[in-house]
């Protein structure tokens, strides 16, 4: 039985953004800290647990990138507790949505077949949430986005997740499919020094964009003319006791902003 | 000519503004408008005077999966021949738009916040990295699909009174996604992503019971709540509140922080909304240089009297 559970690195979210001067992308050689997409996490940390009450599970984390920012991510979910790594490496290739999804979908295919994938809901750089539907797609399996919540069975899983304004679902989804994680679904484990020392040792299985077959023609949008937000005009400070802070401040609202 | 879908997320037939300003964005092209679950064929009435040639419904009895969304989708595109698709950003729109777009060769774009169709020329722009950057949308295959950040258009001005045409679409639903349950919240605030209000607290609240605190003001404003990653990380309040790159993006009208120091991953998530408050004791902190009206006070000798004032006006 495969479990899949899908990895993407990221800049960290303290990160300030800087721009290539041709407004083409983001400089990404000023980037300092590369980390796991947070909601991954639990997505490594379902799988892991799913495994726990399933012997005979095997869980693999796949990541697709270049080959040696994605390896941190790799090791970090063999230490902590998924039994392989598949790295796929894009050699300089720059992928969109649909293009990542294609290379998941077809590494899968020649690895074995799906159970379950895991995933985060969304991945905190581009705000895409894409990869893991386009990948139920290219698969042909459904997918839930969001869960907090899942109960598996042998061909079934049932999951919440909240679909706005505090209204939530429960859906039944049959099995094979794909799951995007959630915050509120589990607390992922820690992993210690010794741990991920370990996890550095074990061989990762290597593949790369180009073999699995993604060209250029897949690919489906194309960024340009990036901007950084224009700066706020400079804040208007309302001094005072609270009370003609309070009064100031309503009275600005209503007759400046005319938001009240 | 352009011929645009636009999939519509409603309750029982009443259309919400999130996809109403969908249509502000569609000039000189043909529309057509979707709806799927219960009453969706009530939708037509608030299409009046849109200009729209077809709104197709599938019914069903029971509230529709993204898969039945993906299947209606797929037969309405087809039926009309749409070489854009848009839609407001709901879950049910994140799930089976990316799917459709594989099944008919299309590219979908999530979270934009800028489109413009005019006759021919189609150009979108749309955020990374919860608004540290943003940048325009090239779209390399010939069927656009577009998921729209609510918030970001005026409502459409409809133009005479002439309802579209139904026309029901008829398939047969697949089984792999049942819906079991849908459980409502509490229905007294709108979602933070579609809210024109929002009142965020953080750390400076000090106690998880001072978000009381906030829901009072939030009452009379009628504002949604929200609040910074810090707090949700305590455990004080659920993660579906969080704002921020790690939780929601939003662009209000009005944004109020009440002690929220203003990390840089809080302020990509709510730089964009129109007029920001910061209401924060320490007058250091970082969320003053992204606020239009900065107040230095503590929160709670602050409380009482603005929300005498409040009420005074509202």
């Amino acid at each position: 039985m495969n479990i899949y559970v899908f990895l993407k690195q990221v800049p960290d979210t303290e990160t300030k953004i800087k721009l290539l001067n041709d407004g083409s992308g983001i400089d990404e050689s000023a980037v300092a800290k590369w980390i796991i997409n947070r909601y991954d996490e639990h997505a490594i940390e379902e799988a892991l647990q799913f495994k726990a009450k399933n012997p005979s599970a095997k869980v693999f984390a796949v990541c697709v990138g270049p080959k040696a920012r994605i390896q941190e991510a790799l090791v970090a979910a063999i230490a902590m507790g998924c039994d392989e790594g598949i790295r796929i490496d894009t050699e300089g290739q720059k992928l969109d949505s649909l293009m990542t999804a294609k290379s998941l979908a077809a590494a899968l295919k020649k690895n074995g077949d799906p159970h379950i994938i895991f995933s985060g809901k969304v991945a905190f750089d581009g705000n895409f949430s894409l990869v893991s539907q386009y990948a139920s797609a290219f698969l042909d399996i459904p997918c839930a986005i969001g869960i907090s919540k899942a109960e598996y069975s042998d061909s079934t899983v049932e999951v919440e997740r909240e679909v706005g304004g505090g209204t939530k679902e429960i859906l039944t989804l049959s099995i094979p499919c794909v799951l995007g994680c959630d915050k509120g679904l589990n607390k992922p484990r820690y992993v210690g020094l010794p741990g991920l020392m370990k996890a550095k040792k074990k061989q990762l299985i290597e593949m790369t964009t180009k073999e699995l077959g993604v060209e250029e023609s897949d690919r489906g949008l194309e960024f340009s003319h990036f901007q950084l937000p224009p700066d706020p005009a400079p804040v208007k400070m309302i001094e005072g006791d609270p009370a003609t802070q309070a009064k100031e401040l309503v009275r600005l609202l209503r007759e400046e902003a005319k938001v009240l | 000519m352009n011929k645009a879908l636009v999939f519509l997320d409603h309750e029982n037939g009443t259309i919400k503004k999130s996809s109403l300003e969908i249509f502000s964005s569609l000039k000189g092209c043909e529309i057509a408008a979707l709806a799927c679950g219960p009453s969706a064929a009530k939708a037509a009435q608030s299409l009046e005077g849109l200009n729209i040639k077809t709104l197709y419904v599938y019914e069903g009895s029971t509230a529709p999966s993204s898969e039945l969304a993906l299947q209606s989708l797929f037969e309405a595109s087809k039926a009309f021949e749409a070489n854009l698709i848009l839609a407001s950003n709901s879950v049910m729109a994140r799930e089976s738009f990316p799917s459709l777009a594989v099944k008919i060769g299309g590219a979908l774009a999530t979270d934009v916040t800028e489109v413009s169709v005019q006759t021919g020329e189609v150009t979108a722009r749309r955020p990374f990295f919860s608004g540290k950057c943003s940048a325009q949308v090239n779209f390399k295959k010939p069927v656009k699909l577009f998921l729209l950040r609510p918030n970001q258009l005026p409502q459409p001005t409809p133009s005479g009174s002439e309802t579209p045409p139904v026309q029901p679409l008829s398939l047969t639903p697949n089984e792999r996604v049942k819906v079991k349950e849908v459980v409502s919240g509490s229905g007294k605030q709108a979602d933070l992503t579609e809210a024109s209000k929002i009142i965020s607290g953080g750390r400076g609240l000090k106690a998880p019971e001072n978000f009381k605190k906030l829901e009072e003001l939030a009452e009379i404003l009628g504002a949604t709540v929200g609040a910074s990653r810090a707090v949700v990380d305590e455990g004080w309040v659920p993660h579906s509140i969080q704002v921020g790159q790690t939780g929601k993006t939003v662009a209000p009208n009005l944004y109020i922080a009440c002690g929220i120091s203003g990390q840089i991953q809080h302020l990509a998530g709510m730089s964009s909304s129109k007029v920001i408050v910061a209401i924060n004791s320490n007058p250091e902190a970082p969320i003053f240089k992204k606020a239009t009206y900065g107040v230095v006070a503590d929160f709670f000798q602050l409380f009482d009297p603005l929300k005498e004032e409040l009420k005074k006006v509202l």
